[in-house]
């Protein structure tokens, strides 16, 4: 399926936030996830469900100063 | 308020500009700032307002310099190792512009002390370097309703955003609460590029101006990355969230909480 990750057309074979992590090798601690505009609770990741032309946007955590 | 003459030279620039004009400059200066850290972001961040003329800048660090803060945190320098980060930006910010007053708060942001110290402020500004810091600051500006404008720096990547509380997003509209410690490197840890905060507090720097000046738009409901290495930035929309744990609908955080230290230290 063809989703727009961080700005980037991509082809993925995930199903869910937590499969597309998985594949992409992102730790899901590290990150949040927004889907179409909205964040995605980390408790939802498992069962939160991917579709065509989705646009995710998965941000680092970065805390240093 | 009125311009000296000196203050109209000095501030000439700025008051060419039909966004700022004298009467932005007198904002500038009756302005109260509060930056917490005086390292990689702080420095520059203070050292613009300073040079912009933003009359009140407090600081709060409760670190000393450090040979290995200067490759990147300029308002201090080899002969002030040793010396108290926010007693030598002070130095440095009022040797630059003696109209700005800077206040060094030598201490260390906890929820007890926290309302306290940013109630007299118009704008805080957070260049720490550490999690539990910055969801405290998060935290006490939501429950001020405090204009925060918030930067973080790491390896060759920087954010920048700006929360307006209730008005827009907050920090864990996002990132709900912090990563679990030690998985996400500290720029002691994981190095970062000396000028990256340059860029990063710039940016910082010229949100607290737009928000003092009431000009232009600032990064409301927006995080901006910057790539150092790929000179990219990026601009994610990150709308209020209604499942927010502060500032949503049925907010679970009601008081001030500190996490645990151990990530790594301020500054």
């Amino acid at each position: 399926m063809r989703l727009r990750i961080n700005g980037q057309l991509m082809e993925a074979s995930a199903l869910t936030v937590a499969e597309l992590l998985r594949e992409l090798g992102i730790e899901p601690r590290a990150v949040a996830v927004e889907v179409n505009l909205s964040i995605v609770p980390k408790k939802d990741y498992q069962v939160f469900r991917l579709k065509e032309g989705d646009t995710v946007e998965i941000v680092s955590f970065v805390g240093g100063g | 308020m009125e311009l000296s003459e000196e203050q109209i030279h000095r501030y000439s620039r700025h008051i060419i500009l039909r966004e700022v004009g004298g009467k932005g400059q007198k904002k500038l200066l009756s302005a109260k700032v509060l930056i917490v850290g005086a390292g990689g972001l702080g420095c520059p961040v203070g050292y613009y307002l300073a040079a912009a003329g933003v009359g009140t800048l407090g600081i709060v660090d409760d670190d000393v310099v450090e040979l290995s803060n200067l490759q990147r945190q300029i308002a201090h320098n080899t002969q002030r190792l040793g010396m108290s980060k926010a007693e030598s930006a002070k130095q440095t910010f009022e040797a630059l512009n003696p109209d700005v007053q800077v206040l060094p708060i030598k201490t260390r942001l906890s929820k007890d002390n926290v309302l306290e110290l940013f109630r007299d402020y118009d704008i805080i500004v957070d260049g720490s370097d550490n999690f539990p810091t910055r969801y405290l600051v998060n935290d006490a500006c939501v429950f001020l309703r405090k204009p925060l404008v918030s930067g973080a720096i790491l390896r060759f990547e920087g954010q920048v955003s700006t929360i307006l509380p209730y008005d827009g997003h907050c920090y864990r509209c996002l990132f709900e609460s912090p990563p679990p410690p030690g998985l996400v490197p500290s720029c002691q840890e994981a190095g970062v590029l000396g000028v990256l905060p340059g860029v990063v507090g710039g940016l910082q720097a010229t949100e607290v101006l737009k928000l003092i000046l009431g000009q232009g738009q600032v990064l409301r409901n927006t995080l901006l990355i910057y790539n150092a290495l790929n000179v990219s930035f990026r601009k994610v929309r990150v709308p209020r969230n209604p499942q927010c744990p502060i500032c949503g609908e049925a907010p679970s955080i009601t008081e001030l909480m500190d996490y645990e230290q151990g990530y790594c230290q301020m500054g």
